[in-house]
């Protein structure tokens, strides 16, 4: 470790530049990690929303409600049906922004709509139901929520995509970087790895000071740019909880920065963090020692 | 015990470094190996510690053959064998304790014992005084002490010394021979490659003479034959 150090220690430059390029890695990485999970979340939430949602004109009556909604059963192709009245809607929307006063003055139960939640036995009957529900009267707006959800999809995969291409570019760019100063600090130790060879210290005895180094700037990376992900994280925080914060997973990590739920996540992702930057850090040093340290 | 039987290095594209050398050296002896330059002193040396591989025969070390040690184990061999060198090999950026340490850290040895016997080995060769000082501050007698402390700080059973007054004054040389002597009396097999005449004149051991590769002669207490090659070098 004290060898390691000193490595360290003599080439401050190089060791630098490797830090910086890991620390974008994982800062990249890091980032489209989050918003993947979130994007994963979001989705589940949609997908285990009724799959139709028929919101009624404010000039509807219950009645149209209630004959939409025995039409509906009769049909034999639905699961279950709740209606949502002005006032169900309107305590569901004082839920979802309670931590938000100034959106709850500025709503009332009128203005919002009347709907029925409709879940299809099959999704293949969805398409068959529609016309009966467009047809009936006080009918506004239909939601599929499998639009919302492929829709939904597209984006979650696109971040998917494009967040693990960058990222799997930039490790490759660290590796290349991490390899780089090994294989230079390899060749300015020449002499003391030839002496510590013909005095009879060990293979490993004289490669693990290089692999750690090249661990520690993974994990020194890694653990700055966690670092200004956490702070990014807490300082839009407020902002996460009024778009995302009726996804229960969401409010339960962020609901509270004293919370178990947030302290373990934020923990667990420092730890995993710190794991990755150390293995691609040893990795790119063992690659470097197996092409330019024979012994 | 080290055992040569028939032992040629050639290296690729020139002629022979060794050539058939067979010779037995048992334990706690004390032989010079001498020649002039390119006799395969140095060959001789660095085919017993595996820094090359014979070309043909088989060099046993105690129970080990050498040449057939797999590459992972090499390292065992030669912490039985400490290796003094002409140019010192002592790396300049740490102490004179550093370095001497280095012997028993590569040994995984614990603080207070790699304390304890750098300071032994340091008293032996008389440096003491200086164990905190970095070569740049050491005489060339100081840091071949150094070296030598480092070589026999792990306890090996043999030590090879290529030319290790090659860079000293004649008094130097006398220490070192000296200190070379103390280390043979506790019972490590000395091998001592020079071409230092008065040297080996002066202390009468066993003498093994390598010329051209080929060793020439194996005297119970040799002398230094100056070869026709280095008569007419001088004229």
């Amino acid at each position: 470790m004290l060898s390691t150090w000193t490595h360290i220690r003599r080439s401050p430059y190089q060791s630098l530049a490797a830090v910086l390029t890991m620390f974008l890695t994982f800062l990249l990485g890091g980032m489209f990690f989050l918003a993947t999970v979130t994007s994963v979340l979001v989705l589940q939430f949609f997908e285990s929303k009724p799959q139709i949602t028929v919101f009624f004109a404010d000039r509807a009556t219950q009645g149209d409600a209630d004959s939409l909604k025995k039409t509906l059963e009769a049909t034999g192709k639905v699961v279950s049906t709740k209606y949502v009245t002005k006032e169900d809607a309107l305590a569901i929307y004082r839920e979802q922004n309670k931590n938000d006063p100034l959106l709850l003055e500025m709503v009332t139960a009128d203005i919002l709509p009347a709907s029925l939640e409709v879940s299809a036995i099959d999704p293949k009957y969805l398409s068959e139901l529609e016309p009966a529900i467009r047809q009936a009267n006080g009918v506004e707006e239909v939601v599929f929520q499998k639009d919302v959800v492929e829709t939904l999809l597209a984006w979650t995969n696109a971040i998917r995509i494009v967040g693990a291409t960058l990222a799997a570019l930039l490790a490759i760019d660290s590796l290349l970087i991490i390899m780089t100063v090994i294989s230079m600090k390899i060749a300015l130790k020449k002499e003391e790895i030839e002496i510590l060879n013909l005095v009879g210290a060990s293979p490993w005895y004289i490669r693990m000071p290089f692999v750690l180094e090249g661990g520690l700037y993974g994990a020194a990376g890694a653990f700055l740019s966690w670092i200004i992900i956490t702070g990014l994280v807490l300082w839009a925080r407020p902002v996460f909880l009024s778009f995302l914060g009726m996804i229960p997973s969401v409010s339960l990590v962020l609901g509270s920065l004293g919370s178990a739920a947030f302290l373990l996540s934020v923990a667990g992702f420092l730890a995993v963090m710190l794991l990755i930057g150390f293995l691609l850090g040893s990795v790119g040093s063992l690659v470097a020692l197996g092409r330019f340290l024979k012994l | 015990m080290i055992r040569f039987n028939r032992v040629s290095k050639q290296y690729a594209g020139l002629v022979h470094a060794l050539s058939e050398v067979t010779v037995e050296i048992k334990d706690g002896e004390f032989v010079f190996l001498i020649g002039p330059s390119g006799a395969g002193k140095t060959t001789f040396l660095r085919l017993l510690i595996r820094d090359l591989l014979p070309t043909e025969g088989s060099i046993h070390v105690d129970s080990w053959q050498v040449e057939t040690l797999p590459p992972p184990k090499v390292h065992l061999l030669r912490r039985k064998i400490g290796t003094v060198f002409q140019d010192f090999k002592i790396l300049s950026d740490r102490t004179v304790f550093e370095n001497v340490a280095l012997g028993l850290e590569i040994l995984g040895k614990k603080p207070q014992e790699i304390e304890s016997r750098v300071s032994d080995v340091l008293e032996l060769v008389g440096l003491s005084t200086k164990k905190n000082s970095f070569p740049r501050e050491l005489s060339a007698g100081e840091m071949q002490r150094t070296g030598i402390a480092r070589a026999m700080v792990g306890g090996p059973s043999i030590l090879l010394a290529d030319e290790p007054t090659g860079n000293l004054d004649p008094d130097t040389s006398a220490e070192i021979l000296d200190i070379l002597q103390e280390v043979n009396k506790i019972g490590t097999t000395i091998v001592m490659a020079t071409h230092n005449a008065n040297i080996v004149n002066e202390f009468k051991k066993r003498t093994i003479a390598l010329h051209e590769g080929k060793m020439v002669s194996d005297e119970a207490k040799g002398k230094y034959h100056v070869t026709k090659k280095r008569k007419s070098a001088k004229g």
